[in-house]
């Protein structure tokens, strides 16, 4: 067995309606542990941990823990990122839908270790389920007096408000998220100052993914020394993986870091379907690196991941079989970027419109060398100039089969006259 | 629910406004608000009415066009696309008479597209709107379209 069930353990086997079933399965315990030790012993927990964020840049969570609570202002936020709009995710939604007080709980435990005052969960509307299910497990905790004023009867007050997205992908990234929650439009902020110092309504503000925080009763329960011994070196504990596209069993898995992506392909997936070849493997979402099958061997790992230069560390494993152009499919992906661009500045804004140009010229068989130059230099310029993550990210397809599937490109070439 | 109704839901500040928005046109047979409704909530909100248009143009679930009765709205992201979300796509297009970005003349169905879902370990996936349908194949696609014209006669 390659799973290992720490984050999803309570899946399926307890009534996500029901706060009792979660207590009955020792929930609520590490917050109560927490708050009875001081506030400086968690943040050492979760620094000794190393755990790092789950939404997929992989950014270390005690930095942010640590800068939140030194911050002095008596109005602090929490921010819970549930806007999961990448393509090839569904692993927050699953948490979601299936243990949503372990998310609650990791807010709380983050909020008394900061001194936080209020947090927020940012869900996106399309999520019905999980919207229906978080709302209700707030409302329990309120009851059972997690949530609120003097919580479990300590001086410290904190509650969470619920706050839906309107369909746009962006407000993912974080100062477009925050904007978005303040009633804007979500077109990100120039960093610096970042949002642990200036965040939501300018008061010092941490936001983390969904499974980050399912994460913190975890350490605070076993301890960060025994939770850093899961996983790799440089990316301890385990994972949760969105498997999707054309493999046998689709769907959320969780493994310790360090398993090869093969692996989890053949025994999770249970291969591809009908008998198929498989092509090529997209990581981490639209954003991520499209890999091919010799480079399976990799293992799982934000370090491993670091040499794509994008989000690949989301856990999303989009696989694609022989039938596939890669042409089709990254056009696909600027399509959605396209889409989904803000329009703030101007590489993200018309590169996308010139990438999916020249992207059809490959498809069309019209393309000439100046083209692939073209692309090649757009992508780069795109990824090194653009204000958000977004604009930086969505080149890594293209920048990742320039590298892996060079010959592709070449065959599609009208003629190698330059 | 009548646009005051509506308002009164929320507290009189704009970081309230996309919810109130979408709330509204959720409800609203066309899914769009009109000009003199912006007034009314640009009011409301204490915001200017330039600010209302902005978010509702930035946002694709808020719209100042009319839309049809049941929007449509098909994901052909990767995970979809490679599970053969072109053939429910052309499937909508020849039963509805529509390509995206249209509405059926009967004002009944509008079709456009959409961001993955987060259905991917079930695609492909379209949502109606404040519905997800998933695991779809042609012959799903068109009893469900024959559903939603029967909830009209
Ligand atoms: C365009 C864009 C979309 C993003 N969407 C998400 C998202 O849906 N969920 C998420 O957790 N992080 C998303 N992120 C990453 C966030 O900006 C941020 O890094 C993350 O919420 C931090 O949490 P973590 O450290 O716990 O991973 C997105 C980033 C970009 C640039
Ligand atoms: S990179 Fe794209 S999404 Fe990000 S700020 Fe620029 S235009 Fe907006
Ligand atoms: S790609 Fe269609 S639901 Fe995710």
């Amino acid at each position: 067995m390659i799973e290992k069930k720490i984050i999803s353990k309570r899946f399926d086997k307890i009534d996500p309606y029901s706060i009792a079933d979660y207590i009955a399965t020792g929930g609520y315990k590490p917050l109560i542990k927490a708050m009875t030790g001081e506030r400086i012993d968690i943040l050492s927990e979760v620094e000794k941990s190393r755990l790092r964020g789950r939404g997929g840049a992989g950014f270390p969570v005690a930095i942010k823990m640590m800068a939140l609570a030194k911050e002095a202002a008596s109005v602090k936020y929490i921010v819970c990122n549930a806007d999961e709009g990448e393509p090839g995710n569904f692993k927050d939604r699953a948490i979601m839908e299936k243990d949503p007080h372990s998310i609650l709980e990791g807010m709380i435990i983050t909020a008394y270790a900061t001194r936080a005052t209020k947090g927020y969960i940012y869900i996106r509307c399309e999520y019905d389920k999980s919207i229906e299910i978080m709302r209700h497990a707030v409302d329990e905790a309120r009851k059972n007096h997690f949530l609120g004023l003097k919580i479990d009867k300590i001086d410290f007050d904190f509650d969470i408000e619920i706050r839906l997205g309107a369909g746009s992908y962006v407000c993912g990234e974080e100062f477009a998220l925050l904007e978005s929650i303040e009633g804007k439009t979500g077109r990100t902020r120039v960093k610096p100052p970042f949002p642990t110092s200036v965040g939501l309504f300018g008061k010092p503000t941490e936001i983390n993914n969904v499974e980050t925080f399912a994460n913190i009763p975890v350490i605070v329960d076993m301890g960060g020394d025994e939770f850093a011994k899961i996983g790799t070196k440089s990316s301890t504990g385990t994972k949760l993986l969105s498997l999707s596209g054309n493999v046998n069993n689709k769907g959320v898995y969780e493994i310790p870091f360090g398993i090869p992506i093969k692996t989890v392909i053949d025994e999770l997936g249970g291969g591809v379907p009908d008998s198929r070849a498989l092509k090529m493997v997209q990581l981490g979402g639209a954003c991520g690196p499209i890999i091919p099958r010799y480079l399976l061997d990799m293992i799982i790992d934000f370090d491993r991941f670091d040499e794509f230069e994008s989000k690949t560390g989301s856990g999303a494993i989009i696989v694609m079989d022989d039938r596939w152009d890669i042409f089709d499919i990254l056009l696909r992906n600027v399509d959605f970027f396209k889409h989904e661009s803000c329009g703030k500045c101007a590489p993200c804004r018309e590169g996308h419109n010139q990438l999916a140009r020249l992207l059809r010229k490959f498809t069309d068989r019209k393309a000439t060398v100046k083209d692939l130059i073209s692309i090649e230099s757009l992508a780069r310029v795109m990824h090194q100039t653009s204000l958000c993550g977004l604009g930086q990210t969505s080149p890594t397809s293209i920048i990742s089969t320039l590298r892996y599937f060079r010959e592709d490109y070449i065959d599609r070439l009208e003629s190698l006259e330059v | 629910m009548t646009l005051d109704l509506m308002l009164q839901k929320y507290p009189a500040s704009s970081e309230y406004l996309i919810e109130a928005l979408r709330d509204y046109q959720t409800a609203k047979i066309d899914h769009c608000v009109t000009e003199m409704e912006i007034v009314k909530i640009a009011k409301y909100f204490n915001v200017t009415e330039s600010k209302v248009c902005s978010v509702v143009s930035f946002y694709s679930f808020l719209s100042e066009k009319p839309k049809g009765k049941y929007v449509i709205r098909i994901c052909r992201d990767v995970p979809c696309f490679v599970n053969k979300s072109e053939s429910i796509l052309k499937t909508l297009e020849t039963r509805l008479g529509i390509k995206p970005g249209e509405t059926t003349t009967d004002g009944l169905f509008s079709l456009e597209f959409t961001g993955c879902l987060g259905q991917c370990d079930h695609a492909p996936a379209i949502r109606i709107n404040e519905k997800t349908y998933v695991d779809l194949t042609p012959d799903k696609v068109k009893a469900i379209l024959s559903e939603y014209r029967e909830e009209k006669s």
